[in-house]
């Protein structure tokens, strides 16, 4: 089935294109990993997608409810004395599913228990979320996205900033949410990811490419991509 | 003590000082986190102007402040994030000029400064019977909307991207929270002068930071301890002959150096914890 197509679209802000006639699907049970260098329009096409942009042109489609993305943002390292417990914080991806009602309902709680556990952070509930280590604030970060995601997570540089360890096992949670039937579509600089686990590529940049992994891979600008990450054959 | 109450202006002053610290903390602990408190400093200022616009032109001192107050809540939350001239820098500018057209315009027709000081330091006397039934009628709106509204404010205090993209119409809120702001403000004002009020919204969530370490608990604990130190400050007021709102926040800072001695020493490992923490 499929969740979100894009065609010819253009995004950028105050009439400055960012990102120039780019088509993709994402169809489920995808894995699409977002591809290319700083600057390329990665994250405004995350905005994009979480509709916090308009297109400037082109079509950009969605066949889920609005507001039903879960997104897992960059780790946050702004907020830094934010008080908040592991509980508040995976209890709130539920907020886009309050509809009419002023208060989280017994669904909510149980969706947010659920996903904590799933990620191994149940008993640090009442933990405070700013002195967890990187790794354990973005499982938490994870459980909120999957608390609101439907079908679709948008994961945007989940590793940044962690350990290797971390990042491996990181990367292992989200490959068996897939399998499990969850939708992905991630954004990295990192390229194994990208390598291992996505079933599709789009490569934003000069030149752009959407197709299943093995076509970019034996594409040119896939090949130059594999050079410039060091990964030779 | 007892005596005291028994004037009708200081009841008035009482029921609206619980009435503006309980929504002032309340409204405080989002702007506080969401790095708006400069927001609080600069409305007061503006509200300064205002009222001595009302003075000057011997208009109704609440009808003239509450719109203009209003107003720039609205201005200042436009500016932010996408003026040329940073946010802060904005408020800055405002809360200066404000305060600057004020002082001009009591000086140069009253050519007397008690008025300056009332309104810049506040007093009692200043509390009418119209100031206690608007602040009752809007510590209940502030109260049942924050009450109602908790789990979309904290998504929206937390991490405002996320709540945006949940669906949650964020502008909408943030404008909601800035209005009752504005309007709490400037029902204290009277009390305990513009340069005063804003501590009312900073000094509780700062506060309760150092104890609490969940949202719900420094929500809670800075309400707590908001209306705690005005009916000490408000007291010692009346018991030493203090001006009201130098007392009240004088009594907000000694709060503040005791919860940070205890934050520190609970650090330190001083005690020894049971159970789960706040």
């Amino acid at each position: 089935m499929r969740l979100i197509e894009a065609r010819k679209l253009t995004l950028g802000y105050e009439g400055q294109a960012v990102v120039k006639d780019i088509d993709f699907t994402l169809d489920e049970g995808d894995y699409l990993c977002v591809v290319g260098d700083n600057g390329a329009g990665k994250s405004t096409l995350v905005k994009a997608i979480l509709g916090l942009i308009r297109p400037m042109a082109g079509q950009l489609d969605f066949h889920v409810p609005s507001g039903s993305i879960g997104y897992m943002p960059q780790s946050m390292q702004g907020d830094r004395n934010f008080p908040t417990s592991v509980w508040e914080v995976a209890l709130s991806g539920a907020v886009n599913k309050l509809g009419h009602h002023f208060f989280h309902g017994a669904q909510a709680r149980s969706r947010a228990r659920d996903n904590l556990e799933r990620m191994g952070m149940w008993e640090m509930r009442k933990r405070s979320f700013q002195e967890l280590s990187g790794g354990q604030r973005q499982r938490v970060l994870l459980a909120r996205a999957l608390v609101a995601a439907q079908s679709i997570l948008l994961v945007d540089e989940p590793v940044a900033g962690l350990d290797i360890h971390s990042a491996s096992e990181l990367y292992a949670l989200i490959d068996s949410l897939n399998r499990e039937g969850m939708t992905i579509m991630m954004v990295t600089h990192d390229i194994h990811p990208a390598l291992n686990s996505a079933s599709h590529i789009l490569h934003l940049g000069h030149d752009c490419f959407f197709g299943p992994k093995a076509d970019y891979f034996s594409s040119r600008i896939g090949q130059r991509y594999l050079e410039e990450a060091g990964h030779h054959d | 003590m007892i005596e005291f109450f028994s004037y009708a202006f200081i009841q008035r002053a009482f029921v609206v000082g619980i009435l503006v610290s309980l929504c002032s903390s309340l409204l405080g602990v989002s702007l506080v986190l969401r790095r708006y408190s400069m927001i609080g400093d600069g409305l007061s200022h503006v509200g300064f102007g205002a009222l001595a616009l009302a003075s000057v032109l011997s208009l109704p001192p609440m009808a003239v402040t509450i719109p203009v107050v209003v107003v720039a809540a609205i201005l200042l939350l436009r500016l932010d994030g996408h003026g040329r001239m940073g946010g802060e820098g904005a408020v800055a500018l405002l809360a200066a000029s404000s305060l600057a057209i004020g002082v001009v315009l009591i000086s140069y027709v009253k050519g007397t400064n008690t008025d300056i000081n009332n309104f810049l330091f506040g007093s009692l006397l200043a509390v009418g019977r119209l100031d206690m039934v608007l602040s009752i009628v809007v510590s209940l709106f502030v109260l049942a909307s924050y009450i109602c509204l908790y789990p979309r404010l904290y998504a929206l205090t937390f991490d405002s991207t996320f709540a945006q993209a949940s669906g949650l119409k964020v502008e909408r809120y943030t404008m909601l929270l800035s209005i009752l702001s504005a309007v709490t403000i400037v029902l204290g004002m009277r009390m305990l002068g513009s340069l005063l009020v804003s501590a009312l919204v900073i000094f509780p969530c700062l506060t309760a930071m150092r104890i609490a370490r969940s949202y719900k608990a420094v929500t809670l604990v800075s309400a707590v301890q908001s209306v705690v130190c005005f009916v000490l400050g408000f007291t010692m007021s009346c018991l030493a002959g203090t001006p009201v709102g130098a007392s009240i926040v004088v009594v907000n800072l000694l709060a503040f150096l005791v919860f940070w001695l205890l934050g520190a020493m609970r650090d330190r490992g001083l005690f020894v914890r049971k159970g789960p923490s706040l």
